[in-house]
């Protein structure tokens, strides 16, 4: 195997990463998986601490404690066997609902500015990302401005994946003839590691990108040297990408066949009955 | 002709690679070390007519956890292969496999450790326990509990198979998610492999699930309402009805994927109109009840040894049994928290997200039972006892861990993560693996007349305690740090002493097995000194420890009458009546459960290989051996009372 995964400059290590949010969503996903656990633990320590007390005082070997081999059952202490972890399931659940509908990953997020379109292509082994307001596309590696949300279109033209950036928010999938939208926000700037993280096949762990967010006047000195690329990504090129590979190192194309990402996807749409037309495949419908 | 005969098999799929040519030389020297000793002891006939055509569900059971224990040897090597190649694989090494070749050994470990350890563990305890805890002499269909064994056997053999043709496993995890599971990325036979293991022993499960609760249903001894059942005959029969709910959904699914591959159909592809995700939800409607069938005998087991040991009744038993039917209607809605991240929606998401943590309920009042059921009891730390306290340890751990993940919102940073690994097996080491070593130490005297050692079954539990944590802490770790579970190579050198840290825990894992080993061979050795002469070493409560150790093969010459919930225990209080002897029937031994099964095994062995001849010879001999046994009305003898009653008094 060749090394240059090795040689490709990483992000340094993030440490416990899904504890160092970078960005609005994975700092809200932080801060449910902190109360969540706080809350249970609330119930779930004392429990654990009486089985081994009571197990520990009631041994045979004390002569002092009770015995008593017929008692079987109370009806208070019964209420509260089943109350108990049912109140704090009915909080969980409030924050459950909450949480499920604040950081949906198709919902917009918050903020003055629009959100900044991405479309990624998971292929093998490799991420294609797609700029389409700015017409540029990248490789294993995607840069956009911090504080602006930005919607990553995923798709896939490989095997079902799913993409994950853990400092900035949970993974959402991306398959083949479907578009999911996340929403992501940095707010700071910095690399950070992506990834796949669903099983795809051989080259599986090696497919990794650097997510670069950076400031807004940054991003436009990036946009334009990426315009300038020598590289372009018309179909032709396209298809040699689709053909499995390891390990690519990150490329910058300063233009792509026309209408890419709407044709990448439609290659899978079923015709629907009758029509003939292609027909988009919603995961959520 | 070549094509015709053998199908794609050629000469090629023999074994050329150092695992495939070593496994396959570790089969062959196995079963030849085995073939040797029959012979060379004369044991061949003993072998044939005790054991392999046994319909007596006690034997059954024994060859069940015979078998499970193999495989998890098995399993425990893979396991160990990719630890070490987890340890190594960082920066510029990149271990000792090859990515293809780890996939194929965790796809191949978790399929195992499934079907093959733990369900095998549970029909070996269920077989030899439900029916004399129910008092019956059998179960309600011996034939079929004869092949459900023997399937069950067949699809552990194929699923070690491709070391000799093939030389590949599926390399696709061990639910093999389309598309990835499809022609277009997997075109190996391995794929094929992983359907036909799945798909046969599937079939043996379901049937023995069948088999069970209409055993439950239909054969307990008079008096023995549905509210006097031992809580472990509960928790098999809840257990057991998510099997028959839930496994033709995975035949139907897996059978799908197999027409998509054998006849190039378009049910789960992407292209075609085909729709993975349809697969996704198929087998995990089957896959999340499937992970409560593993527990919930053991919550069962934990029930009888807890009130056992505290001298005690067990606390809140209307309470424990609605629990546990409200853990398997509950098991059957919650699927779609296996993938959150697919884009249902907030809505849908929300909802399955509650309904899982709505299970947390349930599964925390059964705890809360157990510990009311220690309170005012006279408690002996044995070790099925010591095994029930590490329980509570790690399944409230994981528990912790399973219910932060039904918020879909955290889910989508944990899940594909190895804090979801840590969860699962956390579940099931700590949950059903140690509810399995609690009941298998307990009945163990049951089964063979003498109990096992304790000093050293509770040395192994320690071990396997620790190990468990050193093992599994790093894992949840490495969650944290966004590591996603599977990796065959990763670029964070930070993360490298948590690999290795868990890689020390499954060493001392490894040393904990290897003191039970040494645990069952020194209980044997020193046998005499731990014979149980009264059948009844623990001064149980139900029904089994009424007969002797080990129980006659006709269980009770009289069936038992049951006035209460603690038969026995009553029993003893009172006094038994004298014995009235009347004759009984009892099922002959029969081969054809062995006959069934391997016909159904070389029609597979045809379907990985497309060998058509094969296949029409497999399955119109499988169907053929059935019409056979169903034809014969000889199925059983008489033992009558006289011999009955000579029998008794011979004994005692
Ligand atoms: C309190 C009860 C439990 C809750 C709330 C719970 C919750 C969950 C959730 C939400 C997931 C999906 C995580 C993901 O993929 O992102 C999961 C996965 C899993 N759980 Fe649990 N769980 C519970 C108990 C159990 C038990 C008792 C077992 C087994 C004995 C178990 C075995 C598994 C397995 C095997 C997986 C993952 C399978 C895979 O993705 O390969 N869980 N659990
Ligand atoms: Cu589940």
């Amino acid at each position: 195997m060749d090394q240059t995964d090795a040689l490709r400059t990483a992000p340094a290590s993030a440490g416990l990463a899904l504890f160092q949010p970078k960005g609005v969503v994975a700092t809200g996903e932080r801060n449910l998986i902190v109360t969540a656990v706080l809350l249970m633990l609330l119930l779930v320590v004392p429990v654990v601490a009486a089985a081994f007390i009571i197990a520990y005082k009631f041994r045979a070997g004390n002569q002092r404690a009770a015995y008593d081999p017929n008692w079987d059952h109370n009806k208070f202490l019964q209420s509260l066997w089943w109350g108990l972890p049912a109140l704090v399931i009915l909080c969980l659940s409030v924050l459950t609902w909450r949480g499920a509908h604040d950081l949906e990953p198709s919902k917009p997020l918050q903020s003055s500015l629009p959100p900044l379109v991405v479309q990624v292509v998971a292929l093998r082994w490799k991420w294609l990302f797609i700029y389409p307001e700015q017409k540029v596309a990248t490789l294993n590696f995607v840069e956009f401005p911090e504080n602006r949300p930005v919607r990553f279109e995923l798709t896939a033209d490989a095997p079902m994946n799913s993409f994950w950036i853990p400092q900035l928010g949970g993974q959402m999938y991306a398959m083949a003839g479907m578009v999911n939208n996340l929403y992501l926000m940095a707010s700071q700037t910095g690399e950070f590691t992506g990834g796949a993280a669903e099983i795809n096949g051989r080259g599986f762990s090696s497919m990794k990108f650097t997510a670069k967010a950076v400031t807004a006047s940054d991003f436009s000195v990036w946009l334009a040297a990426a315009k300038q690329s020598p590289r372009g990504l018309p179909w032709s090129d396209y298809l040699k990408l689709t053909q499995p590979s390891e390990n690519d190192p990150p490329a910058v194309y300063s233009w792509y066949e026309p209408g890419l990402y709407n044709k990448i996807v439609a290659q899978f749409m079923a015709p629907a009955a009758g029509s003939g037309e292609p027909q988009l495949i919603m995961p959520g419908m | 002709m070549w094509h015709f005969i053998f199908g794609n098999l050629t000469w090629a799929a023999l074994p050329h690679e150092w695992f495939t040519i070593g496994g396959t030389a570790a089969m062959f020297l196995m079963a030849g070390a085995v073939v040797g000793w029959l012979t060379y002891a004369r044991r061949w006939r003993w072998l044939w007519s005790e054991w392999l055509t046994s319909t007596d569900p006690k034997k059954i059971g024994v060859m069940y956890i015979i078998m499970a224990s193999l495989m998890l040897f098995r399993g425990a090597l893979d396991a160990a292969m990719i630890w070490l190649q987890q340890a190594m694989s960082v920066g510029a090494s990149h271990g000792y496999l090859s990515a293809d070749h780890f996939q194929q050994i965790f796809t191949a470990h978790g399929d195992i450790m499934v079907f093959f350890v733990t369900m095998g563990f549970l029909a070996g305890l269920l077989n030899i326990i439900l029916p004399l805890q129910i008092g019956a002499r059998d179960l309600a269909f011996p034939f079929l509990n004869s092949l459900g064994f023997w399937l069950y056997v067949a699809g552990a053999v194929f699923v070690n198979l491709f070391f000799v043709f093939g030389g590949e496993f599926a390399a696709t995890g061990w639910l093999s998610l389309p598309p990835l599971s499809e022609l277009a990325y997997s075109p190996g036979v391995g794929m094929d492999y992983w359907i036909w293991s799945l798909q046969i022993s599937g079939l043996g499960s379901l049937i023995a699930g069948i088999n069970f609760i209409v055993t439950i249903l239909k054969m307990r001894a008079p008096g023995m309402t549905l509210m006097k059942m031992p809580m472990f005959v509960w928790s098999s029969l809840c257990s057991m009805v998510l099997v028959v709910s839930v496994f033709p959904i995975l035949a139907v699914t897996i059978g799908l994927l197999w027409l998509d591959r054998f006849f190039g159909m378009h049910f789960f592809t992407s292209t075609g109109g085909g729709n993975p995700m349809m697969y996704v939800n198929l087998i995990w409607m089957w896959g999340h009840p499937e992970v409560y069938i593993l527990v919930i005998p053991s919550f069962g087991i934990f029930s009888e040894v807890v009130s056992t040991f505290s001298q005690k009744k067990l606390f809140g038993y209307a309470s424990q049994v609605a629990a546990a039917i409200g853990i398997t209607l509950l098991a059957m809605l919650v699927w779609l928290h296996h993938f959150f991240t697919m884009g249902a929606g907030a809505d849908v998401n929300a909802f399955f997200g509650i309904m899982t943590g709505v299970i947390a309920i349930p599964t925390g009042v059964q705890i809360f039972d157990w510990i009311s059921t220690m309170y005012k009891g006279k408690i002996i730390f044995t070790q099925s006892l010591y095994w029930f306290l590490g329980f509570v340890a790690t399944f409230t751990f994981g528990g912790v861990a399973g219910v932060l993940m039904s918020s879909p919102a955290a889910d989508f940073q944990f899940h594909n993560s190895l804090f979801l690994v840590a969860h699962f097996h956390t579940m099931v080491i700590g949950g059903a693996l140690f509810g399995i070593f609690s009941g298998l130490t307990y009945w163990f005297p049951k089964v063979t007349g003498f109990k096992l050692n304790e000093r050293l079954g509770k040395t192994a539990f320690w071990f396997w305690l620790t190990g468990f944590f050193t093992a599994f802490v790093p894992l949840y770790i490495l969650g944290f740090m966004g590591a996603t579970r599977r990796l065959d190579h990763y670029t964070d050198p930070a993360w490298q002493p948590f690999f290795i840290t868990a890689g020390i825990g499954l060493v001392i894992i490894a040393i904990g097995a290897a003191v039970q080993i040494a645990q069952l061979i020194v209980s044997i050795r020193q046998r005499r000194d731990n014979l149980d002469i009264s059948g009844d070493p623990w001064n149980g409560r139900t029904l089994e420890w009424s007969t002797k150790s080990p129980p006659p093969f006709y269980n009770f010459a009289v069936i038992p009458e049951v006035k209460s919930r603690d038969a026995f225990w009553e029993m003893k209080q009172g006094g038994r009546p004298q014995p009235v002897y009347q004759d009984i029937e009892l099922p002959k031994n029969t081969a054809m459960g062995i006959y069934v099964s391997a016909f159904v095994f070389l029609a597979g062995f045809g379907f990985v290989w497309h060998i058509i001849w094969l296949i029409v010879l497999g399955l119109g001999g499988a169907v053929t051996c059935v019409i056979i046994r169903a034809l014969d009305e000889e199925t059983e003898y008489t033992v009558t009372a006289a011999e009955l009653a000579s029998m008794e008094n011979n004994h005692s």
